[in-house]
């Protein structure tokens, strides 16, 4: 019994002595908390998640990249330079010299046009980024080829808009890896897939150290980089999935830089000398799907009436408080062609009088999925007060994310409420979901977000296909300005803001870029004072 | 624990080898075998039943139409239910749990991984419950009705009824931010986990092993705070059970005469009552002890502690299913390994129970 109470006061001492935390990071480190539990794999060939896209960002070198202020500045990375041939069909890329993998080896065309083929062969997820030109397991080998250390050519079957191609390239799919140390991990013929998943084989300016499912990410600098070393000799990423406890971190000085900030957290640290917000435009959107299979959703009335049913500038303030601003139509701000009109404001008169020509005076009721995030579950909360000011009763059917996808994805629901993330830097990649669906049918070959919507959107199928042959870049911009419009007149989407990225950063650290995807998020310019 | 009677003759031979000395160690397995079958062919059914299709976890949403059908295919999830069943239960007698499409690695590894970080934090936070809910209960049950009693029923009340969310927020704003005596959420601090080689994957074990003394010191740091949530929630409810088995006690005869013959008040209650109510009180603890093993998603969240009850929440609703049947089988094990171990504690406490 004695021993007992000995180890109560013991136990009772312990539990209360101050034991100091280190309170700062090194000066050469980048401690970053981050909800990183989306990332599946390492593989560039199958990253296709947003903290995953940022890891092979920050690791891999792609062929060629883009100014992330303006996304319209294409620039050579692994490709110097490059030549389009004069029938459309045919790309050159100049391979840069004097860049090294992690294992030491020179990267060279040959590297470049492996890691091509190796995408289009190994058919993962973000394979049809590449597979649009014509790509396919069979011709790969002669339609990407390396005549010399420094040559690349990819040819494509159809005279695509050289932008569409250049931009697909610059995505996560164009990421050179390095062949020798790929193959020499190859088993059953799956190009060294099953290892690269978790390891490591690029040339980029951080290397992997360790990743910890769920619980860390750690990368060190690539000291022989081209683009001149990072000053970050080590960055170590720590999986935080609560906002708040991301915030307790932050401003005790634990970690430099927090991730997943929320409007109270962002709200209550806005007067901390200590703390800098830094924002960036994603080319994210939030919008609601609406089911054209309901009766009531597929009349043109009602659509238009739900679309002046939005309390826009009142989520955008209270509810997303700087995460996001009003967009209204598919393109987001900062892709080529994108429309910046938001005709559409909250006017219940104007959606009463739609209602009523439509046969609906006094409302009709209707479901809609929503997931149990924070910030989603307040959107539904605002669109439900303001609908019923229109008599129209919204009934919110809350789930988890797995749950309210499958649902939309089976086309069961009535309205979905979501977020549509770009797979790659084109126009195309939002066209090609918003506003094309060439079969209406259940057992379609593609489901687009029109598909899943049981929308029909016509000619506009058409219009989608010719935007990418339009090798005219102004014609092109002007296709994609109509195509947004009469998605916006016309279509069962009522698209409302356009995300944007908070970063809660040490006031003595700087040059953190966030660019207008994840892939763009870069930390080699970090410095800390 | 009584024998078995053979129903028929011709099941004599049988029920000689069940109640022989041999006997209750076969009965044990092949009710533990049973048990996980059962509890497999549950989850399992859970699994397949929610309306979550795990092949979006796998390829994500923009996955073309081929591509998904392909990895539906690849997983299995074309075939018939009990045919699924059929192979995993067959790859899992092979030693094969098979891989967690969310993390990309076997599931007996991410377990390893997860599982030493629950254990760690539930074990301490045991510890301390029992440390300090024991004496607590004793005092409440000797005061019983003045104050400290009432002391002990209030501060039980707010354990039980508070949310481990708040107070766990609660806990790190004040222990960490404004007081500075803990450390933040993580295991260790972020820099310092590329630096420790996972042995045991006990943070406190490894780096001792490490012979790093401010690592060890830095995970203590750590881990005292959601530990001593834990311990609140656990020992809110040894103190309570341990009162009313000593009031019980303390009504005694013996108790009575115990005090007739002179003994120190100190003996009898310390000495002759908790003796007698350690019995019931280990199954109490080991209950508790277990609850706290499956792993608290709230207290993992909270403190970005990687456990298995973060693991098995995670991956159920992604329908992560091997992942799932994996940890339904580890805390299916906890469980019955803590069974067995009171029982075993059990006997050593009463000697009746060694007859």
């Amino acid at each position: 019994m004695r021993k007992l109470i000995a180890g109560l006061i013991l136990g009772t001492a312990l539990a209360s002595a101050p034991i100091s935390a280190m309170a700062e990071t090194p000066k050469n480190a980048l401690v970053m908390a981050f909800s990183i539990d989306d990332i599946i794999t390492l593989d560039p060939a199958e990253i296709f998640e947003f903290s995953g896209a940022e890891y092979s960002g920050n690791t891999y070198d792609r062929l060629i990249g883009y100014d992330i202020d303006d996304v319209s500045k294409i620039h050579g990375v692994v490709a110097e330079s490059w030549d389009v041939s004069e029938d459309g069909k045919t790309y050159t890329f100049k391979i840069r010299d004097g860049i090294k993998f992690a294992s030491g080896d020179a990267l060279t065309a040959e590297d470049a046009a492996f890691s091509l083929r190796r995408v289009i062969k190994l058919d993962l997820s973000p394979a049809f980024i590449l597979g649009q030109f014509g790509l396919t397991k069979d011709n790969v080998d002669t339609q990407i080829t390396a005549p010399d250390d420094h040559t690349l050519v990819l040819k494509v079957d159809k005279p695509y808009a050289p932008t569409f191609v250049l931009y697909c390239l610059t995505a996560g799919v164009g990421s050179v890896v390095d062949k020798k140390e790929v193959m020499a991990h190859e088993k059953d013929g799956d190009m060294g897939h099953e290892w690269l998943k978790t390891n490591y084989a690029g040339s980029g300016p951080f290397e992997l150290n360790k990743w910890t499912p769920n619980e860390s990410l750690s990368l060190v600098a690539n000291d022989n980089y081209w683009d001149g070393a990072p000053a970050m000799k080590r960055v170590i990423i720590r999986s935080v999935t609560e906002a708040a406890s991301q915030q307790l971190l932050l401003q005790k000085g634990d970690i430099d830089i927090a991730r997943n900030l929320e409007a109270d957290q962002i709200a209550s640290l806005k007067d901390n000398k200590d703390i800098k917000f830094q924002k960036k435009s994603k080319g994210t959107v939030w919008y609601l799907g609406l089911s054209q299979k309901n009766e009531y959703l597929s009349n043109p009335k009602v659509r238009e009436a739900l679309k002046y049913l939005v309390d826009y500038n009142g989520i955008a303030d209270t509810i997303l408080a700087g995460r996001g601003t009003i967009h209204q139509a598919f393109l987001p701000d900062g892709f080529l062609g994108a429309s910046n009109d938001n005709p559409y404001k909250l006017d219940v008169a104007k959606a009463k009088e739609l209602l009523k020509e439509a046969g609906y005076p006094d409302g009709f009721s209707v479901t809609m999925d929503t997931r149990n995030t924070t910030a989603i579950t307040a959107m539904a909360q605002s669109l439900q007060a303001t609908w019923s000011l229109a008599g129209i009763n919204l009934e919110i059917i809350p789930g988890d994310g797995g749950q309210t996808l499958t649902k939309y994805r089976a086309r069961q629901h009535d309205i979905y409420i979501g977020r549509w993330g770009a797979d790659y830097q084109d126009p195309n990649t939002n066209a090609s979901t918003f506003a094309w669906n060439p079969d209406n049918s259940d057992d379609a070959a593609a489901k687009p977000l029109a598909w899943r919507n049981s929308w029909d959107p016509k000619e506009m199928t058409a219009e989608t296909e010719a935007a990418i042959l339009e090798r005219d870049t102004q014609k092109r911009i002007d296709m994609y300005k109509d195509l947004q419009k009469k998605v916006m007149d016309k279509g069962p989407f009522v698209v409302m803001f356009q995300e944007t990225e908070i970063a809660g950063v040490r006031s003595n650290v700087q040059n953190f870029k966030l660019g207008p995807s994840f892939d763009d998020n870069k930390y080699r310019f970090v410095t800390k004072d | 624990m009584s024998t078995v009677t053979p129903a028929k003759r011709g099941g004599r031979k049988r029920a000689r080898l069940l109640s022989g000395p041999g006997g209750s160690i076969l009965r044990v397995v092949s009710s533990v075998i049973i048990t996980f079958f059962g509890l497999l062919l549950v989850t399992f059914l859970i699994g397949r039943i929610l309306p979550i299709d795990p092949v979006i976890a796998a390829v994500g949403d923009h996955a073309s139409e081929a591509i998904y059908n392909r990895v539906r295919e690849e997983m299995g999830l074309n075939l018939p239910l009990w045919k699924q069943f059929f192979v995993y239960v067959n790859n899992v007698l092979h030693g094969d749990f098979g891989k967690s499409i969310l993390t990309s690695q076997p599931v007996l590894n991410d377990i390893a991984r997860v599982f030493p970080a629950t254990l760690e934090l539930a074990t301490l936070g045991t510890i301390i419950g029992v440390i300090l809910g024991v004496p607590t209960g004793v005092l409440a049950a000797v005061h019983k009705g003045k104050w400290p009693d009432h002391l002990v029923r209030i501060f039980g009340l707010v354990g039980y009824s508070v949310p481990i969310f708040w107070l766990g927020l609660m806990g790190l704003l004040v222990f960490y931010m404004k007081l500075d005596w803990v450390a933040g959420p993580g295991r260790v601090d972020a820099f310092y986990a590329d630096f420790i080689e996972p042995t045991t994957g006990l943070m406190l074990v490894d780096t001792l092993l490490d012979g790093d003394i401010d690592l060890f010191w830095n995970a203590v740091s750590h881990i005292i705070l959601p530990a001593s949530l834990l311990a609140y929630f656990s020992l809110a409810y040894i103190a309570r059970m341990t009162r009313s088995f000593m009031l019980e006690q303390l009504s005694q005869e013996y108790i009575l005469a115990a005090r007739v013959k002179g003994l120190s008040e100190f003996r009898i209650i310390w000495r002759h009552a908790l003796g007698n109510v350690m019995v019931p009180l280990v199954t109490v603890i080991a209950l508790s002890y277990a609850n706290l093993l499956e792993g608290s998603v709230l207290t993992e969240t909270i403190f970005a502690w990687p456990g298995l009850g973060l693991y098995i929440t995670n991956s159920l609703l992604n329908a992560d299913m091997n992942a799932v049947l994996g940890g339904t089988v580890v805390v299916g094990a906890v469980f019955i390994g803590v069974n067995m171990l009171s029982d075993l504690l059990y006997r050593l406490l009463d000697p009746r129970a060694r007859r």
